[in-house]
C-alpha cells in the first residue's frame, strides 16, 4: 500500500484498476524539403482535418459538459485558423525550406512560449491550449489517429497530462477516473473533469507515474487529492463505505435539488447553512441551502498574525455576500475566547473561559476591534443581503450598546459618504438562558434571533461540553432546553421577529417536527445536512397528532 | 474612423473565450476593429495576438473602428465589452 497525493479537482471517490495513458510522441524532426508548395498543401490538409475532428469534439462536449465549456473547443478551432499562427508556419516553411511538421512545432513553442511567460496564471494555462491544437496538426500530419483508447472494463486514467480534446474524447462510460502527474486547477481538463463529474486528481508529480504500474489497483480520493496504490482490505472497505455515502448524497441532491422545504401540510421553513470560511460558499451553493444562518466570523482572527483590517475583512465578508448573489447571509461578529485562543488578543489565561471574557463582552469593553469589524460589514452589506448577528447576549443594556455603536458606525460611514444597505437585518444568538427567559424584552429590538444549542445546552445544564465524562448527563433534548426554545420563539413571534436554529440540534432530525411545531423559521446547518433536513421535512405531516 | 475607451471589469480580463467571440463579432463586419493598449494595437481577429496582449481588470483600452459599416460595427463591438468585459 502506498499514498500519494495531488489536488483532487472533483470530490468523488473511485476504486479500481490503472490504465497509463501514453501518447505516441514519435517527435518531430528537422526535413530540409525542397517542394515548397507540397509542405504548404499537406498543411492545409492536416489543418482541414483536425479543423472536423475539433467540430465532432465540440458536439461530443455540447452533449456531456454543457455549452460553457463546449466553448474552449471552438476557441480552439479559432486559434488554428489564427492569421499570426499560419503565417508563422507557412513563413517557416517557405524561408527555412523545413518540413510541416517542423514549422507547426517551432510555430507552437514561440506561441506557447508567450503565453508561459505572462504574469497570469490563467494566460500561462493557455500555453496548454496551443499545444493541444499543434500536436493536433502534427499528428494528422503524421497521419495518425488521436483516440485515448481503453479497453472493456471501466479503468483509472493515469498520464503525464491530459489535453482539454483528449478529456473530452474519453470515453465516460469507461472512465472511473482520472490522475495526471502535472497540469493547474486553472486548466480546462480540470474544469471538463468537474462537469463531466469524474474524479480527478492533478499534479501529483513525476514520481507518481515512474512507480505505478498498469493494472494496479488504485483508490482516488477527489475530495481530497489523495491516491492510493494497491490498498490493504480495511483500507479498501473505508473507501468503499465513503463511495456509497457520497453516491447517496449525490443521488438525494438530485432528488431534492431546486425542491422547497415545505411540509405534506404546506408549512414551510427556511433551511441555510453554516460555514467557517470564504471558500465553504461553493458547497453551500451546492448543496442549494437558501442562504447562509451563520458565518463564523472568527476564520479572519485566527488566521492573522495581527487585527484584520477593515480592508481585510470587507474583501472576505463581501465575497461571501457577493457569492450567495442576494440570497440572505448572516455573519456573526468576533466569538473568541480564552477556548479559541488568539495571541496578538493577549487574553489571560483563565479557569473557566466558557463562563470568561470572551465574544460580545470583549467587543463592548474594546469597541475599536469592534467597529472595525462592523464598518466592514456594513460596507459590504450592499453586494447583497446582510444580517448581522451578536454572540452571548445576556442583557437588554448590552444589546442596548451594541445598537448604539452600530448608530456611531452609521453616522460615521454616511459623513465619509459610504454607502451601506438599509435593509441590514439585526438579530442576537440565543445561547445563554438569560437571553431566552428575556426574550420578551430582546425581541422588540431586534430582527431576529437564533438559537447556539451547543452553548444554550452547556450553560443550562451545568456541563462542560469539553468534557467526555459527563457525556451522558449534556443532553440537548432535555426539557429544559426545549422549553427555552419554546418560549423564546414565542416571544419572538410576539414582537414580528423571526427566529432560527444554528447549533448542532438544527441538524437533528428527530427533532425537526418538534422545532416545525414550535414556529422555527429557519435551520442552520453544515451544508453537508442541508438536503438531509429537506428530506425530514418534506415527509413530515403536521396535521397528524403527534 | 470611430473610437471608443473601455475599462475592463472582467475579473480575469480579456481571457482565451471572450477574445475568441469577440474575434467572431469582428469578423462580421468590414471594418477594421483595432485595440490599443499603452501604445501597443492588434486587429481583434487575430485571437493569439489579442490575447498575448494580457490585458487585465481594471485596464482601459481604446477601440478604433474603420471602414464602411463602422457606424454599427461600432455600436456592435461596444454593446459586447459591455456585456462581456
Amino acid at each position: 500500500m502506498k499514498r500519494y497525493i495531488g489536488k483532487g479537482v472533483y470530490g468523488a471517490i473511485a476504486i479500481g484498476k490503472v490504465y497509463i495513458f501514453k501518447r505516441n510522441d514519435v517527435g518531430v524532426k528537422c526535413i530540409h524539403i525542397e517542394d515548397i508548395e507540397k509542405e504548404k498543401a499537406r498543411i492545409e490538409a492536416a489543418k482541414a482535418a483536425s479543423i472536423s475532428q475539433l467540430q465532432e469534439i465540440y458536439e461530443k462536449a455540447l452533449k456531456e459538459v454543457g455549452e460553457a465549456e463546449a466553448q474552449i473547443f471552438e476557441i480552439h478551432t479559432m486559434l488554428l485558423e489564427d492569421e499570426d499562427y499560419n503565417e508563422s508556419i507557412t513563413t517557416i516553411i517557405e524561408e527555412q525550406k523545413v518540413n510541416a511538421e517542423y514549422a507547426v512545432s517551432l510555430t507552437e513553442s514561440n506561441f506557447a512560449q508567450m503565453f508561459a511567460a505572462m504574469d497570469d496564471a490563467y494566460m500561462q494555462a493557455r500555453a496548454a491550449d496551443i499545444k493541444d491544437i499543434s500536436s493536433r496538426i502534427i499528428r494528422n500530419l503524421q497521419g495518425e489517429n488521436v483516440q485515448v483508447h481503453c479497453s472493456d472494463e471501466k479503468m483509472i486514467i493515469c498520464a503525464d497530462d491530459l489535453a482539454p480534446s483528449e478529456t473530452v474524447s474519453l470515453d465516460k462510460d469507461k472512465v472511473l477516473a482520472f490522475i495526471t502527474a502535472h497540469g493547474s486547477s486553472n486548466s480546462h481538463t480540470a474544469i471538463l473533469a468537474r462537469n463531466m463529474n469524474i474524479p480527478a486528481i492533478i499534479g501529483v508529480g513525476e514520481a507518481f507515474l515512474n512507480e505505478i504500474q498498469e493494472q494496479q489497483e488504485v483508490i482516488v480520493d477527489g475530495f481530497t487529492g489523495e491516491i492510493i496504490v494497491n490498498p490493504d482490505e480495511p483500507t479498501r472497505t473505508t473507501f468503499i463505505k465513503k463511495q456509497q455515502e457520497d453516491e447517496q448524497k449525490k443521488q438525494l441532491l438530485q432528488e431534492l435539488k431546486g425542491k422547497e422545504n415545505t411540509t405534506l401540510d404546506g408549512t414551510k421553513i427556511n433551511i441555510y447553512a453554516n460555514i467557517g470560511s470564504v471558500e465553504d460558499v461553493e458547497s453551500v451553493l451546492l448543496n442549494d441551502a437558501g442562504g447562509i444562518g451563520l458565518f463564523r466570523s472568527e476564520f479572519l482572527y485566527l488566521e492573522n498574525e495581527d487585527y484584520p483590517t477593515e480592508a481585510q475583512q470587507f474583501e472576505a465578508y463581501k465575497r461571501v455576500i457577493e457569492g450567495m448573489a442576494g440570497k440572505k447571509v448572516i455573519i456573526r461578529t468576533l466569538d473568541i475566547g480564552a477556548d479559541k485562543q488568539v495571541d496578538y488578543f493577549e487574553l489571560k489565561k483563565e479557569e473557566n473561559p466558557a463562563l470568561g471574557y470572551r465574544a460580545i463582552r470583549i467587543c463592548l469593553t474594546r469597541p475599536e476591534i469592534f467597529k472595525t469589524q462592523l464598518r466592514a460589514l456594513y460596507r459590504a452589506s450592499v453586494y447583497g443581503n446582510l444580517g448581522i448577528m451578536f454572540p452571548m447576549i445576556t442583557s437588554v443594556v448590552e444589546l442596548e450598546r451594541i445598537l448604539e455603536i452600530c448608530n456611531q458606525v452609521k453616522v460615521e460611514l454616511e459623513s465619509e459618504g459610504i454607502s451601506y444597505a438599509k435593509n441590514i437585518e439585526i438579530g442576537i444568538m440565543i445561547e445563554t438562558p438569560a437571553a431566552a427567559i428575556i426574550s420578551d424584552r430582546l425581541a422588540p429590538m431586534v430582527d431576529f434571533f437564533s438559537v447556539g444549542t451547543n452553548d444554550l445546552t452547556q450553560y443550562t445544564l451545568a456541563c462542560d461540553r469539553q468534557n467526555p465524562d459527563i457525556e451522558s448527563f449534556c443532553d440537548p433534548h432535555h426539557e429544559a432546553i426545549l422549553r427555552l426554545i419554546e418560549m423564546s420563539a414565542k416571544n419572538a413571534h410576539q414582537h414580528g421577529a423571526w427566529i432560527g436554529i444554528c447549533g448542532e440540534l438544527a441538524a437533528d432530525t428527530s427533532l425537526t417536527e418538534t422545532f416545525l411545531r414550535m414556529g422555527i423559521d429557519e435551520l442552520s446547518v453544515s451544508p453537508a445536512f442541508v438536503l438531509t433536513v429537506r428530506h425530514a421535512v418534506r415527509k413530515l405531516d403536521l396535521r397528524k397528532k403527534k | 474612423m470611430k473610437t471608443f475607451n473601455y475599462t475592463i471589469t472582467d475579473q480575469v480580463g480579456i481571457h482565451a473565450r471572450p477574445a475568441g467571440t469577440l474575434a467572431k463579432k469582428a469578423k462580421e463586419f468590414e471594418s477594421t476593429i483595432t485595440l490599443e493598449k499603452a501604445g501597443k494595437s492588434v486587429n481583434v481577429t487575430k485571437i493569439m495576438a489579442v490575447m498575448g496582449m494580457g490585458i487585465k481588470c481594471g485596464d482601459t483600452v481604446t477601440i478604433t473602428v474603420e471602414g464602411a459599416d463602422e457606424e454599427v460595427a461600432a455600436a456592435t463591438i461596444e454593446e459586447f465589452f459591455k456585456a462581456n468585459l
